[in-house]
């Protein structure tokens, strides 16, 4: 073995990190050692997706993987000591703290930083710009200052990244305005049809929209900056972000003497290398063939570029993909191709919806078969399709393709070649994809993300790879079952609006068949949700699964565990006792539960209306531990005792609990509040989190913690008590309407076409107009909620069902014994049943 | 005396009225010799009995479960890991290698008798 080669890479972004990545997939015998300085005091992270750092402040999350190379021998990453000097004649880098390192190969990939127009007062405290983590935490610590009223912010430039800002601002609870010199925003996107829609969808959520002006001065007045626009306006703000589009960072090149591009950047050819042969740029640093690319797809084709020539193969700077496709709260943008028609002879065909609030372009040949680009504005759910057709010949005529959906002649993926790029921040085509459709035997969205890495970026391309399994052949049915070709959202519907009450006639009318173990417990839990008496009444006692049916969960051996409610964790000791007492007398295993309660496990069956008594008589009542219901509100102990607590949490927790138990819905529901941002009772881990703050809740939502767990989203911050319950109450049952059977609230909002922005749209700003209606029925649910152990209690006909045998009631199952461990009784578990030699 | 099944005559034992047994639904009964049973009807009061022991968790649950069919096939799924079992014959649906024991029912005067195997 020789030497391994020493290659520098100066910066760590997305783009350095996938150089790294590339190099170190094809370098199979270890040729190169890797040094990469970086500057910032982080491994790279997810750049693009930065304003989702303001759902929780985590950075963990921006995380990409892989990114600290553990494990890694040959990568060595350096933090925080970036390079400050190149020697091309010795072939070594200097850094800031003064550290020499040679190089055989060196790769810049110090990417850009933000321009700031010289703007009077653009140097005051209060002023910032738009791109790390440091920059956002900055921004979050002078956005959090108290001050009077709702708080505004104004961000210069109307670009991409500028509306990003604004929505960051806005989810911090800031008042946002845009301004924008060009005469629309997203100028170098959209075109002016386009731009116009885009304004009037942003400005209906709350964000206040200047075009067609400058900045002309910042100036500071004690705590308030006071803009003055070239139109005359002046504007009230605490503070104001820069993002008045990027710069190359190139200035390692200049000082050691390699050219740069016209209008900045490392100049490099085709094959992303500099006039030294042994130094190469990559990412927003980079002039390729003079040109600068400011997103990131560009940046990684230059990466793998690099890494292809390092490790022994060829390859050249393909023709980028510029097109670009962003949701912004909730407002679809994209465009793709030649957006601008800057084509010689290209006709653009416009189809303009203002009701809808849909405006669509599409740029074609001037035989109008040859699709060019196009913009898309409201609704870019064509995007993929329509980009990946890029260049090619349309499958339809261009006005039909854009007819409003029902009318026109849809582009399916089927029209698309093999060579279309379907996944663009991966570079992965359709045919790969369908090759691990169906060579590689990838059956789902996830198998395919695994395999292929398409869509595990952005993810803008996700609901493609649906329709490609489809495509193939491969089924995702939202049939329930066998009985029932309705999705548990559809049967919901159905019930809802027949209000039939009984399961035999569900299925004689909508379904075929008698039933099954899948089907009955969604139809139960249905009625249940929508008001049908006690959950054992009638005919529903049979539809349940034997939990719900006994009340209790069935344990490995056929016996039961009782859960009593104990809100919000609050529990007298004189409640304790009884708890225990019970626990003694009927010889159960106790334990804590993660819930904040107590689990009392192995009663039988016919013991569960004595227990259930004693237990009532107390003053307790059913916890739901058996139900798809919601089970807790976990608390920590907040303001009333701790020191730290800024709210009343135990107090909110019993509130929210005693409000929602009983709800039954297609899955578990857990919640949790923290009296304060330290999130003691780990409230984002819950499928509805409330976080207290100074001015009042932050909700979160679809956490999650099982096998796939996942930190709730902020949904709204700073609520009062009043407002957070009805948006929890709307967010609850639209739920319970729309879910699938067994789908957490995580992936019901992942699938969720638009997510969460789409969610906080429909239950926040009501979107939809169905507020009213899902508040009145989450009103019936509180109104009409009973325990349903007193149900059985009070009930003969209820209670008789509880015996272990229809012929001998009083003798208990003979299957069922004990034996003790760490001095409680534990389940004996029996060999091979005897039963069936007899 | 204990007699063999083959020797003995099939014995009958009188469990419950019909309409204990909920529609679509199952009980369990306890027979000589600590056999449990678990009796199923269905719609026209046509009942089947099988062990009420589920072979892959050796728990005694199998009248808990939920009642329904597959392509039409009357089946009962455990309550512990879903194993459906066909009512008439005992064969495990999801596992072909499984079957549970079944006893002959008969309804009389609105009464369940359970037969010995």
């Amino acid at each position: 073995m020789t030497t391994p080669r020493t290659l520098v890479v100066a910066g760590h972004g997305m783009v350095a990190h996938r150089l790294v990545e590339a190099v170190r997939a094809a370098d199979t015998g270890d040729a190169w050692r890797i040094v990469v300085l970086a500057e910032e005091p982080r491994p790279a992270y997810d750049r693009v997706g930065l304003t989702s750092y303001v759902d929780g402040w985590d950075p963990a999350k921006l995380a990409l993987p892989g990114a600290d190379y553990a494990g890694d021998e040959q990568v060595e990453l350096r933090l925080g000591d970036p390079v400050a000097r190149i020697d091309r004649e010795r072939r070594v880098v200097r850094t800031r703290a003064g550290f020499e390192q040679g190089y055989d190969a060196l790769v810049l990939a110090t990417g850009s930083r933000p321009f700031v127009p010289p703007v009077k007062g653009h140097d005051l405290p209060g002023v910032f710009v738009y791109r790390t983590i440091e920059d956002l935490d900055a921004i979050r610590a002078a956005a959090g200052k108290t001050g009077r009223g709702r708080r505004a912010a104004l961000v210069i430039g109307g670009g991409l990244l500028g509306l990003e800002a604004a929505k960051a601002l806005r989810d911090m609870g800031l008042s946002p305005h845009v301004v924008e010199m060009g005469p629309r925003l997203m100028p170098l996107q959209v075109d002016e049809g386009g731009g116009g829609l885009l304004r009037r969808l942003i400005t209906a959520l709350d964000v206040t929209v200047h075009t067609g002006t400058s900045t002309e001065a910042i100036e500071k007045d004690g705590e308030r900056l006071f803009v003055r626009l070239g139109n005359g306006t002046e504007l009230d703000l605490d503070l104001v972000v820069f993002s008045a589009g990027i710069r190359p960072r190139d200035d390692l090149a200049r000082e050691s003497g390699l050219e740069v591009g016209a209008r900045g950047g490392i100049a490099v050819d085709l094959s992303c290398r500099t006039a030294d042969e042994n130094v190469y740029a990559i990412g927003e640093c980079a002039a390729v063939d003079g040109r600068v690319y400011g997103i990131v797809a560009p940046g990684y084709a230059m990466a793998e570029v690099v890494a292809a020539q390092l490790t022994g193969g060829e390859a050249t700077f393909p023709e980028p993909d510029t097109s670009t496709k962003l949701k912004l709260m909730g407002v679809d943008v994209a465009s793709f191709g030649d957006a601008h028609a800057v084509t010689e002879g290209s006709l653009e065909v416009v189809f303009n919806d203002a009701v809808a609030g849909s405006y669509k372009k599409l740029v074609v040949s001037d035989d109008s078969r040859t699709l060019l680009g196009g913009v898309l504005v409201g609704d870019a759910s064509e995007y993929n399709t329509l980009r990946a057709l890029v260049g090619r010949r349309l499958p339809a005529d261009p006005g039909s393709i854009l007819a409003p959906a029902g009318g026109g002649a849809a582009v399916g993926v089927d029209a698309l070649p093999d060579a279309a790029l379907i996944c663009s921040c991966n570079g992965v085509s359709k045919g790969a994809i369908t090759h691990s459709v169906t060579e590689d035997g990838c059956d789902s969205v996830a198998k395919i993300k695994a395999c292929t890495r398409a869509g595990t970026s952005c993810g803008s391309c996700v609901p493609m790879l649906g329709k490609l399994l489809s495509a193939c052949g491969v089924e995702q049915s939202k049939s329930l079952c066998e009985h029932f070709t309705q999705s548990r959202a559809e049967l919901f519907e159905i019930i809802r609006a027949t209000r039939i009450s009984r399961f035999s006639e569900v299925i004689s009318r909508h379904g075929k068949g008698t039933g099954c173990a899948i089907c009955k417990p969604v139809v139960a839990s249905i009625l249940a949700t929508l008001g049908n008496g006690h959950i054992l009444g009638g005919e529903q006692a049979t539809l349940q699964d034997t939990n719900d049916k006994f009340l209790a969960n069935m344990q490995r051996n056929g016996t039961y565990s009782v859960v009593p409610r104990i809100p919000g964790g609050e529990i007298t000791p004189e409640k304790l006792l009884v708890i225990a007492q019970v626990a003694v007398e009927f010889k159960l295993y106790t334990k804590i539960t993660g819930g904040q309660r107590i689990d009392l496990f192995g009663a039988t069956v016919d013991q569960l209306p004595d227990i259930w008594r004693r237990l009532v008589d107390a003053g307790f009542e059913s916890g739901h531990a058996y139900g798809k219901a919601l089970r807790t509100v976990k608390s920590c102990v907040g303001s009333t005792w701790c020191r730290y607590g800024v709210q009343d949490s135990v107090g909110l927790a019993i509130e929210l609990e005693l409000r929602y138990r009983g709800l039954r819905s297609p899955h578990k529901i857990k919640s949790g509040v923290s009296g304060c941002a330290r999130e003691c009772a780990e409230a984002r881990s819950k499928d509805f989190g409330i976080i207290a703050t100074e001015n009042g809740w932050n909700l979160y939502v679809g956490g999650n913690g099982g096998m796939i767990p996942r930190h709730a989203e902020l949904l709204a911050s700073d609520l009062d008590t009043e407002t957070l319950v009805r948006i929890i109450d709307r967010f609850l049952m639209f739920y319970v309407r729309t879910a699938d059977r067994l789908q957490r609230t995580a992936p019901w909002i992942e699938e969720m076409d638009g997510g969460l922005d789409h969610l906080r749209a429909v239950i926040v700003d009501d979107s939809l107009g169905i507020c009213e209606d899902l508040e009145a029925a989450m009103a019936k649910h509180v109104e009409n909620y009973a325990d349903e152990w007193r149900g059985v209690l009070e009930d003969p006909a209820k209670l008789a069902r509880f015996s272990s045998f229809v012929n001998a009631p009083g003798t208990p199952d003979p299957n069922i014994s004990f034996r003790t461990e760490r001095e409680q009784n534990v389940p004996l578990l029996l060999g091979i049943p005897e039963v069936v030699e007899r | 005396m204990t007699l063999s099944v083959e020797e003995a005559r099939r014995i009958w034992t009188a469990v419950c009225p019909v309409r204990d047994i909920p529609m679509s639904g199952g009980v369990a009964a306890l027979l000589a010799g600590e056999v449990q049973v678990a009796i199923f009807r269905l719609p026209g009061d046509e009942c089947h009995a099988l062990s009420n022991l589920d072979p892959f968790s050796n728990a005694a649950v199998l009248a808990r479960g939920i009642v329904g069919d597959v392509g039409g096939t009357p089946v009962v799924s455990s309550p512990i890991y879903t194993q459906r079992f066909d009512l008439r014959t005992g064969e495990c649906l999801d596992d072909n290698t499984v079957r549970v024991t079944t006893y002959p029912v008969r309804v009389a005067d609105g009464v369940v008798y359970v037969g010995s195997p």
